[in-house]
């Protein structure tokens, strides 16, 4: 962070505010150069207006952005070189793919010719060279989806935004194209800010994630410090599934935090900064981190009864009654039910976790 | 199939209701396209097929009388239309595209409104505007009425075919460097294309058809078609007018489908 040559965007407590509505609160947050960002969040988090305001379409209430070290407060969009790939593409409907994909280069004073040609070779990077005479309507959703990035990439812009741009397409495709979209990025060398709420997608393309919520920003890490190392309830619920159990700290004691928890269990794990002895807070534990067995195996396990198993394909979801506490949520690979026991409903067992499974959240 | 029961049509009378509003209003119409090919001097007594009531119109002794009506008409019909249609884009582009402004309801009732106003009403109140600013009637008097009336007729179908147009569109041309114009006339002009030919040809049609305001605006000794045909018919009617009504009719019936088709093909698909 200390090396500002190699920020690419910087958003410097920007604020936006629509009349009585805050809709981004005080965001401060630096994109490296070269770098896959993802903005995550729920709707109207603010994610897709921060978005806007960097390719110039809203307006900064306070607070400024710099690309690469310029203000570009007083640039209208036209002047960024930054381009968007827009959530419904917004392909010109009455130009050919070709000429959708060469219009950023001869608004940018390429003559004719030379944009096409160069549009013919980015329409050849994204698989499309077969279909540059067609109209965008005749194309499937992937496809759209794939001019709409090459018209974008086109120009080569400093910077390229994607507003949730794979949320129209099906499950397959949008996974094909996550790792498409991923490739791209790394060859190109451009920096990438990509917005969407989904957050397996944010985890699976990103260099490093913002997860947003209500106009703050929550969280900003990679994707496995955001999944495993959440800071507070809203991370931890929005990112994965987890085991969300309000506990009360009874002793800190080099590095580790002794937990109670409703039914007189007790869990130990690791301290986090800003939680006091006597604190009532939330402690968060992944599913797949935790496993069943006939005894106890490790320091922290808990007794409990089986209520219900239920089959998601790659994995087996169990729901745990812990007695007088609350269902623990188990995941079991469905590869590793050799080395772990799937159990019977109604049957007793314990649910076992490794010391630090557990992770304690700020509020 | 419980639907079918609240279908309309099975409604008792439905066909002969929907019959009888379909005779009286195009039973006038066929009969004068019928009868504009009869070979009588009668208007009623049939005599057999003929042409020569058309060639009357072109060479018969009122012809100089219709030519140069219908002249004016075309020239009016065509300036006009395309004045307004050029007014009706940019009002509608600065009422579709322009935001949120304070008039703006206010705004659209105005261009609206002449097409809820009697026309008598636009007529008189023209007339008198044109006297009391002292403009001398005539040809320049009818064509500004006329690109007047022809704003909200052409305004329709342009401001809605632009409320169809996503204004991603207009951003995506901004955000790949093309300046304000530019989006406006690579990208948003070409989409609204469509609404701005079916708003120009409706204009047209409204311009060619017109008869109450024209009358009370025009000079003397200076006609459009519809007035001549007017001016001829107090003079007792003869199948010629027959012949140049069913001309003017097939004008506007092919407008108005041309219109119709244009409006409803769709560039964005």
């Amino acid at each position: 962070m200390s090396d500002t040559e190699n920020i690419a965007i910087d958003v410097r407590d920007a604020v936006k505010r629509y009349g009585d509505f805050t809709a981004l609160k005080k965001i401060s947050l630096s994109i490296m150069d070269n770098e896959f960002f993802t903005l995550l969040g729920p709707s109207g988090c603010g994610k897709t207006t921060l978005l806007r305001m960097i390719a110039g379409f809203e307006a900064v209430t306070e607070g400024a952005i710099y690309l690469y070290g310029d203000e570009i407060e007083n640039l209208p969009p036209n002047k960024r070189p930054v381009n968007t790939v827009f959530q419904n593409y917004a392909l010109f409907p009455h130009m050919n793919i070709l000429d959708n994909v060469a219009f950023g280069l001869e608004m940018r004073g390429t003559s004719k010719s030379d944009a096409r040609k160069k549009a013919g070779e980015m329409l050849e990077l994204v698989q499309l060279g077969q279909f540059s005479a067609r109209k965008p309507s005749q194309l499937s959703g992937g496809q759209q989806q794939r001019v709409a990035l090459a018209r974008a990439l086109a120009p080569q812009p400093k910077v390229l935004l994607l507003d949730e741009p794979l949320s129209a397409l099906d499950l397959k495709l949008r996974k094909a194209m996550q790792l498409e979209l991923k490739h791209l990025q790394r060859e190109t060398g451009i920096t990438f800010i990509f917005v969407t709420h989904d957050q397996e997608e944010a985890l699976t393309m990103s260099d490093r994630i913002a997860v947003m919520s209500a106009g703050e920003m929550q969280q900003l890490g990679a994707p496995t410090d955001i999944y495993e190392r959440p800071h507070n309830m809203f991370v931890a619920d929005f990112i994965g599934e987890t085991n969300l159990l309000e506990v009360s700290v009874d002793g800190i004691e080099s590095g580790r935090a002794t937990c109670h928890l409703g039914g007189g269990h007790e869990l130990t794990c690791n301290a986090v900064e800003g939680i006091g002895l006597g604190s009532k807070v939330h402690m968060s534990i992944r599913p797949e981190r935790l496993y069943m067995s006939d005894t106890p195996v490790e320091s922290e396990s808990l007794k409990g009864r089986i209520k219900e198993n239920i089959f998601v394909g790659t994995d087996i979801t169990t729901i745990v009654d812990l007695q007088d506490g609350p269902d623990f949520i188990v995941r079991t690979s469905n590869s590793d039910r050799g080395n772990k026991r799937i159990f019977e409903p109604g049957s007793e067992m314990y649910v076992n976790m490794e010391l630090g499974a557990g992770r304690l959240l700020v509020d | 199939m419980t639907s079918k029961q609240f279908d309309i049509k099975t409604y008792t009378g439905f066909k002969g209701i929907t019959l009888l509003c379909l005779v009286i209003l195009y039973a006038p119409l066929v009969v004068v396209t019928i009868y504009s090919f009869n070979a009588s001097q009668s208007l009623t007594n049939w005599e057999g097929v003929s042409l020569r009531w058309y060639a009357d119109v072109f060479t018969g002794p009122e012809s100089a009388k219709f030519k140069t009506a219908a002249k004016n008409s075309f020239i009016i019909a065509i300036i006009a239309a395309t004045t307004a249609t050029t007014i009706a884009t940019l009002a509608a582009t600065g009422m579709v595209r322009g935001g949120k402004f304070r008039f703006r309801t206010v705004s659209f009732g105005l261009i609206s409104l002449p097409l809820m106003v009697p026309e008598i009403v636009l007529a008189v109140a023209t007339l008198i505007f044109f006297n009391s600013i002292g403009f001398e009637r005539g040809l320049l008097t009818i064509l500004l009425a006329h690109i007047a009336f022809c704003i909200p007729f052409a305004y329709l179908p342009i401001s809605a075919r632009m409320q169809g147009i996503e204004d991603s569109y207009e951003q995506a041309a901004l955000d790949l460097y093309a300046t304000k114009r530019q989006a406006f006339t690579k990208i948003l002009l070409p989409l609204m294309m469509p609404g701005i030919i079916s708003g120009f040809l409706l204009a047209f049609i409204v311009s060619l058809d017109d008869f109450i305001i024209t009358n009370f605006v025009k000079g003397a000794g200076v006609e459009t078609l519809p007035t001549a045909i007017f001016g001829s018919v107090k003079q007792g009617i003869k199948p010629n007018i027959m012949a140049i009504s069913t001309m003017l009719l097939s004008v506007s019936i092919v407008m108005v489908t041309i219109s119709y088709f244009v409006s409803k093909s769709d560039n964005t698909k």
